[in-house]
C-alpha cells in the first residue's frame, strides 16, 4: 500500500472535521500519514489523528512561515517525498499550495473534488461543475497525484483498527520568498460550526432586510451555520465569511435553507450540490424554487417563526 | 505603469453550459469574457489612470472564438489585445496553460518591462483558481493572490486578502502576478465610443512558434489530468412548492421532520 499524505488543517491547535474526512478518504487510497505545518501539536490531537488512521504525524516546524504559499508548499513537499498521493482540503489557500507542490513534483492535481478512488492504479476523482449541474470524473495520469477534497463530501469514520500515530519531526529548508506578510488580523472564529463544515446551513439574503434574528434562530435550532448571499454581505448586514457562492464559500450540507434569496447562478454555484434544499421566498418566480426540494412561497417573517415553533413543539414530543 | 491582464473566454453563466468530448463546450454564441476578469481589467485601468501613464495589455489563450474575450477588454478600455491561438494548445491542463501565458508575458516583457500581470480570482467555468499561482511560479515573479485591495508604490505591490481565518496584508517587489477578487472594485461598463473603437482595433495573434513554446510540452498530450466522463446531474425529483396560506411554516417544519432533518 502506498503512502497517502494528508495535510492537516487545525484551528487554534485543534484538528478540524474536514481533516478527519480527508483521512477517511486517504485510507481508501493507501496508508495515511498526516502532515502538520506549524508548531508541534498537542498529544491529544496526535491521538485523534491516529484514531482516523494516520500512522504517523509528520510535523514541519514552520512557525508562521506557512502563511506564505511557496513556503508552505516547500514544507509539505519535504514531508511527502515518499507519498504517491497528497490529499488536502480544497480551500483557496490549499489550492495554491497544491499548485506549487505540483510544479515541484510533477504531480497531477484535481481540486474541489467530491470524492476519489483508485481505478487500475490511477487516482480518479469526482467533481460537480457549472453550478453543480454536471458531474465530472477526472483521471490523474501522472504517477504522483494531489487531490483537493471539499469539506462535507466524505463521511468521517474512525479506522477499524485505530493505531497510535507516531510523531515525527521533518526539518525543511524553506525558500526565501519575495512576498512578505505585513499584517495578519485574525478573524474571530464564529460561534458554532464553520460554514464549509456545517451539516446544516440556513442562509439569509436581501429578503431579510438586514435582520438575521430568525435566520440565526433557525440555524441554531437545526445545529447549523448561518450563510448569506453576496447582496447581504455587500450591504454589510453580515460579514463576508458568511457568503455562500462561487466567489464565497462552497457548501454541501445535508440541508440548505435559503431565506429571502433569489437564487442567482453565482449563489447556486456555491450550494446546489447540497443534500436537501429548502427555500422561503415571497416571489413564486424566484429561480431558487427551480432547485428546491421544498419551497414555501411566503414572507419569511411569517414562515420562519411558525416553522421554528413547530420544530420546538415536535422536539418536546 | 505597464500591466498585462489575462482574460478567459468562457460559456456565459446564464447559458446551458455543457461538455463535449471531455472539454468545456466553448462556442461563439454563448461565450463571453469570464465575468471575474472584469475585475482584473478594472484594477489595471485604475492603476494606469492613477499613474497618469502606462499601457494595459489584455491577453487570452484559446481557439478562434476566444478573440471575443480580448475584444470585450478593448471595449472596457485596454490599449492592446493579444490572442494566443494554436491547435496544439487544446486540452492543456492548468500547467500547460500557464506555460503558454508565461511565454507570452515574457515576450511582452522583453519589448518593454511589465510591472504587473493581473488576473481574475477564478474562471467561472473551471473555478480552480490555480492559474495565477502556476503563472507566478512559471515566471518566477512575486505572487500576490486573492487581492480584495491592491496598491502599487515605489516598485512594491501591496494587497489585502480576506481568508476565512484572517485578513492579511502582503507586499512584494514588482514585477508581480496579482489575482483580484470581485470585492476589489466595481467594473465599469463599456462606453459607446470605446465599443466602436474596439471593432477596428488590431488584435495581435501569436502561435506557439511565435512564443518559442515546444508544442509537445502543452496540450492534451502533456496534461496530467484527463476528464474521463462528464454528464449532466439528474434534476431533483419530487420537488414541492407550496404557497403560504397561514400554515407555510408548519408545512416546512413537517417536511424537515419527515426527512429526519429537524
Ligand atoms: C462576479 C460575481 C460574483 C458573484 N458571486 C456571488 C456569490 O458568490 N454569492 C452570492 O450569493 N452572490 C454572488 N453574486 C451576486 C448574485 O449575482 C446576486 O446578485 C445575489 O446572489 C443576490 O442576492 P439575494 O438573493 O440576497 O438578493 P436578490 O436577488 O435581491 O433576492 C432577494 C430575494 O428575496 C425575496 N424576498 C424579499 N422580501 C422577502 C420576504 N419578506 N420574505 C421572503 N422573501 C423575500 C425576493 O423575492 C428576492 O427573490 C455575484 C455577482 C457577480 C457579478
Amino acid at each position: 500500500m502506498s503512502t497517502v499524505a494528508v495535510l492537516v488543517e487545525s484551528r487554534e491547535g485543534v484538528v478540524t472535521q474536514p481533516t478527519f474526512e480527508a483521512l477517511t478518504l486517504a485510507r481508501s487510497l493507501g496508508t495515511p500519514v498526516a502532515v502538520w505545518l506549524g508548531s508541534a501539536p498537542e498529544p491529544a490531537e496526535v491521538a485523534r489523528l491516529g484514531i482516523y488512521g494516520a500512522t504517523e504525524v509528520r510535523v514541519v516546524p514552520t512557525g508562521d512561515d506557512a502563511r506564505v504559499v511557496s513556503r508552505a508548499a516547500a514544507a509539505l513537499g519535504a514531508a511527502t517525498a515518499d507519498a504517491a498521493i497528497v490529499v488536502l482540503i480544497s480551500t483557496f489557500v490549499n489550492k495554491e499550495i497544491a499548485t506549487r507542490l505540483a510544479l515541484a513534483t510533477g504531480a497531477g492535481v484535481v481540486v474541489d473534488a467530491a470524492g476519489a478512488e483508485l481505478v487500475d492504479g490511477r487516482v480518479e476523482t469526482l467533481q460537480t461543475v457549472f453550478a453543480a449541474t454536471w458531474n465530472v470524473r477526472t483521471r490523474i495520469e501522472s504517477d504522483a497525484a494531489i487531490v483537493g477534497i471539499r469539506p462535507n463530501t466524505t463521511q468521517a469514520q474512525a479506522a477499524e483498527t485505530p493505531g497510535a500515530a507516531t510523531l515525527v519531526t521533518v526539518e525543511a529548508a524553506l525558500p526565501e520568498t519575495r512576498e512578505a506578510i505585513v499584517a495578519v488580523e485574525p478573524v474571530p472564529a464564529s460561534d458554532g460550526v464553520p460554514l464549509a463544515e456545517a451539516p446544516v446551513v440556513v442562509s439569509g439574503g436581501r429578503g431579510t432586510g438586514g435582520d438575521y434574528t430568525l435566520v440565526r434562530e433557525l440555524a441554531e435550532l437545526l445545529g447549523g451555520a448561518v450563510g448569506a448571499s453576496r447582496d447581504a454581505t455587500d450591504e454589510g448586514w453580515i460579514s463576508h465569511e458568511h457568503m455562500v457562492g462561487q466567489t464565497g464559500t462552497t457548501v454541501t450540507p445535508a440541508l440548505y435553507v435559503a431565506c429571502g434569496i433569489s437564487g442567482a447562478v453565482h449563489h447556486r454555484g456555491g450550494m446546489q450540490a447540497s443534500g436537501t434544499i429548502v427555500a422561503v421566498n415571497i416571489d413564486p418566480d424566484a429561480p431558487i424554487f427551480e432547485i428546491a426540494d421544498f419551497g414555501v412561497v411566503g414572507d419569511l417573517g411569517d414562515v420562519l417563526p411558525q416553522a421554528i415553533a413547530r420544530i420546538e413543539d415536535h422536539r418536546r414530543g | 505603469m505597464r500591466i498585462l491582464v489575462t482574460v478567459k473566454f468562457v460559456p456565459d453563466l446564464q447559458s446551458q453550459r455543457s461538455f463535449t468530448d471531455g472539454a468545456v463546450t466553448r462556442t461563439g454564441d454563448d461565450g463571453t469574457m469570464n465575468e471575474l476578469d472584469e475585475n482584473a481589467v478594472e484594477a489595471a485601468l485604475q492603476l494606469k489612470e492613477a499613474a497618469g501613464e502606462g499601457e494595459v495589455y489584455a491577453l487570452t489563450v484559446g481557439g478562434d472564438d476566444a478573440v471575443a474575450a480580448v475584444r470585450k477588454a478593448l471595449q472596457l478600455g485596454v490599449d492592446h489585445a493579444i490572442h494566443v491561438s494554436d491547435a496544439a494548445i487544446a486540452g492543456s491542463d492548468v500547467f500547460g496553460t500557464a506555460k503558454v501565458i508565461a511565454a507570452a508575458v515574457r515576450k511582452v516583457h522583453a519589448e518593454a518591462p511589465l510591472d504587473l500581470v493581473i488576473t481574475g480570482m477564478a474562471a467561472l467555468d473551471g473555478l480552480t483558481s490555480m492559474l495565477p499561482t502556476a503563472l507566478a511560479a512559471e515566471l518566477d515573479w512575486s505572487q500576490l493572490t486573492l487581492a480584495s485591495g491592491l496598491t502599487v508604490e515605489d516598485g512594491t505591490a501591496s494587497i489585502v486578502r480576506h481568508l476565512p481565518d484572517a485578513h492579511e496584508t502582503l507586499s512584494a517587489p514588482l514585477p508581480a502576478v496579482v489575482s483580484v477578487t470581485d470585492e476589489a472594485n466595481k467594473p465599469r461598463y463599456p462606453n459607446f465610443k470605446l465599443i466602436m473603437a474596439a471593432r477596428t482595433k488590431p488584435v495581435t495573434t501569436w502561435s506557439l512558434a511565435d512564443l518559442g513554446v515546444d508544442p509537445a510540452t502543452v496540450g492534451a498530450g502533456a496534461a496530467r489530468t484527463v476528464v474521463v466522463d462528464a454528464s449532466p446531474r439528474p434534476p431533483r425529483e419530487n420537488r414541492v412548492v407550496v404557497t403560504d396560506t397561514g400554515d407555510g411554516g408548519t408545512r416546512l417544519a413537517d417536511f424537515l421532520i419527515e426527512r429526519g432533518l429537524a
